[in-house]
């Protein structure tokens, strides 16, 4: 094994090709991980911070949040249910809000709500909200007055949440009444009466398929309840949109592998000789083929090392209407990934190393 | 005492439905000090010889000894331990790892049994030494491409060296030199395996160098077909 690392050390040169086409794949690889959590966390941000079990929506929504509506009554019929302990209402309203001094207007995602999510305080009084900190790229300021919707219901912004935008809108979370204001001037056409919300939130001591199951036959088909990890793919695109991306990443791995499959496949052929000298004067195969796999795995850690620091010096560069992400998690799931690929990769090798016969040391010249 | 025994050896290749004797019913004694050079025109079977003395290749029929030790029935396996523990090799062409100095080549065996062995340090001592008794001290740092061909092969021949072997087996060790050089080299080979009484077969087509030897084999056909008393050894 430390021949390999000696090798590596004192021919760097041989291994740059593959290690400069392997950083060029990490680089992408963490753009488009970046670009997917980017889409997935300022979409889902809202529903995921819920603290809640299930989602409930009014069965002809067909869990679409915005088509959705639940009537007090239902609203009780829920909260009645064996097994729920807390219940809670939520609407949306998508508006455009014109920020004081900004000439553009921000695109806002206005919530009405009674359980608190993670993060967000109680709800503030009316005629206020606290808001999505991604609305401080459109110049949103706490203390500002913002004016939502060509009906201009003033909205006044008293602190920051982190990581509840919603379908990539910032929101701005206000009580209920709130909430229905904005939304009856703005959409007289999906207006909602006094009590009336979108859909549900509601936790409680089932595990969360047995409660939606539960609410769901109590209400005689009225209301259509997910978990909450239904309720955030089942929001519009997601699912779509995670499967794309991941269709890409994986094949960003899998052209990653043949990278280094085909690098230590030419490398092993011009190795022969050498591994044929090792194994005649008594290294064992398998001393071999761990070199072998360690230099995939430092080639691929190295070209790791350096796309990360490429992207960290790009990410700075990147305009902020681009919603990409960067998280500690997708980089060890990338580098973990690159890793696995090169081992796999280098694993192809293995056969012709094994196949080396230390006879061939003798009388090659002859 | 016999540092190295062939009875009887048979190696028999299969090429499609046709079988190549490549060494044919051959017996050899080899003395714990003796040098024994092996002549023999292009596929007569001395590389399959030295092969099968060195544990490279297994003998279709016979049996072989190595300073007592039967290595004629080991697997695979056995036989990579065996290479490693009793015998050295020079080879003719690739004898040295590219991006090794001279120093760790004559370690590289060291190191695959690993750093902390306790014969690691023993061998750092042992690899010094050698590269001293060959001229090489001073070189112990250098990669084999900024060495001479001479000293390529003393370092090749201090790595065969570094196990303490009972047997060395040298396939061609002047081919690549000149008629001087090689002279210096037969020489120095001859000084170290005599000087620690260790038996040596090599495998030469210059008959010039046969001098330095104790006696020689010529092998046609795979057969070892004579036994030539070469007289006064050279040195």
């Amino acid at each position: 094994m430390r021949i390999a690392l000696r090798e590596l050390r004192r021919r760097p040169g041989r291994f740059a090709t593959a290690t400069v086409v392997l950083t060029l794949l990490v680089v992408l690889l963490l753009f488009l991980g970046g670009l997917l959590d980017g889409l997935f966390l300022g979409s889902t941000g809202a529903l995921r911070a819920q603290q809640a079990d299930v989602v409930v929506y009014a069965s002809e929504a067909r869990t679409s949040v915005l088509r959705s509506r639940i009537e007090p009554a239902t609203t009780d019929e829920v909260a009645a249910v064996d097994g729920v302990d807390e219940v809670g209402g939520l609407g949306v309203a998508l508006l455009g809000a014109t920020v004081p001094d900004r000439a553009d207007v921000a695109d806002v995602a206005v919530f009405g709500y009674q359980v608190p999510p993670a993060g967000v305080p109680e709800p503030p009084a009316p005629g206020q909200a606290w808001a999505d900190r991604s609305l401080q790229d459109e110049g949103v300021a706490v203390g500002q007055t913002l004016v939502v919707g060509p009906a201009g219901v003033p909205i006044e912004v008293v602190g920051w949440v982190d990581d509840t935008s919603y379908l990539l809108q910032g929101a701005l979370w206000t009580t209920p009444d709130t909430w229905r204001e904005v939304q009856n001037a703005n959409r007289p056409d999906a207006a909602v009466g006094p009590g009336v919300f979108q859909v549900l939130v509601a936790s409680g001591s089932l595990p969360p398929d047995e409660l939606a199951a539960r609410i769901d036959a109590a209400t005689d088909g009225a209301t259509e309840t997910l978990t909450k990890d239904e309720a955030v793919l089942s929001l519009p695109g997601t699912r779509e949109q995670n499967a794309t991306f991941t269709s890409i990443i994986g094949t960003t791995f899998a052209i990653a592998g043949v990278v280094v499959a085909l690098f230590f496949a030419l490398l092993t052929l011009e190795r022969v000789p050498v591994y044929g000298l090792l194994k005649a004067i008594g290294t064992p195969t398998r001393s071999l083929l761990a070199g072998l796999l360690v230099q995939a795995v430092v080639v691929s850690a190295v070209a790791f090392a350096i796309g990360f620091a490429l992207v960290a010096a790009l990410a700075a560069g990147i305009p902020s209407g681009v919603p990409v992400r960067f998280e500690a998690s997708r980089a060890v799931t990338t580098l973990v990934g690159i890793l696995a690929t090169a081992v796999i990769g280098g694993a192809l090798s293995l056969r012709r190393v094994v196949k080396v016969d230390p006879a061939s040391a003798i009388g090659s010249g002859s | 005492m016999t540092a190295l025994q062939l009875d009887d050896v048979r190696k028999v290749y299969r090429s499609g439905d046709e079988e190549v004797v490549a060494l044919d019913h051959a017996s050899l004694r080899l003395g714990d000090d003796e040098m024994v050079a092996l002549v023999g025109p292009s596929g007569s079977g001395k590389t399959t010889l030295l092969s099968i003395a060195g544990g490279l290749l297994s003998p279709s029929e016979g049996t072989v000894l190595v300073g007592g030790e039967e290595i004629s029935s080991y697997d695979a396996k056995r036989l990579t331990r065996f290479r490693r523990e009793s015998v050295g090799f020079v080879f003719q062409t690739v004898n040295l790892v590219p991006f090794l100095t001279a120093r760790e080549n004559l370690l590289v065996i060291a190191e695959v049994e690993g750093r902390r062995s306790p014969r690691a340090r023993a061998a750092k001592e042992r690899a010094d030494t050698l590269l001293e008794e060959l001229g090489l001290g001073h070189r112990a740092g250098n990669l084999p491409d900024q060495l001479s061909g001479g000293e390529r092969q003393r370092v090749a021949i201090g790595r065969a060296l570094m196990n303490e072997p009972e047997l060395v087996l040298f396939d061609e060790p002047t081919s690549a030199l000149d008629t001087q050089l090689g002279e210096q080299v037969m020489e120095l080979i001859r000084t170290e395996v005599k000087g620690r009484g260790t038996a040596a077969v090599l495998v030469t087509h210059d008959t010039r160098m046969t001098h330095y030897c104790d006696r020689t084999l010529s092998i046609i056909d795979g057969r070892l077909r004579a036994e030539e008393p070469e007289g006064q050894p050279a040195g």
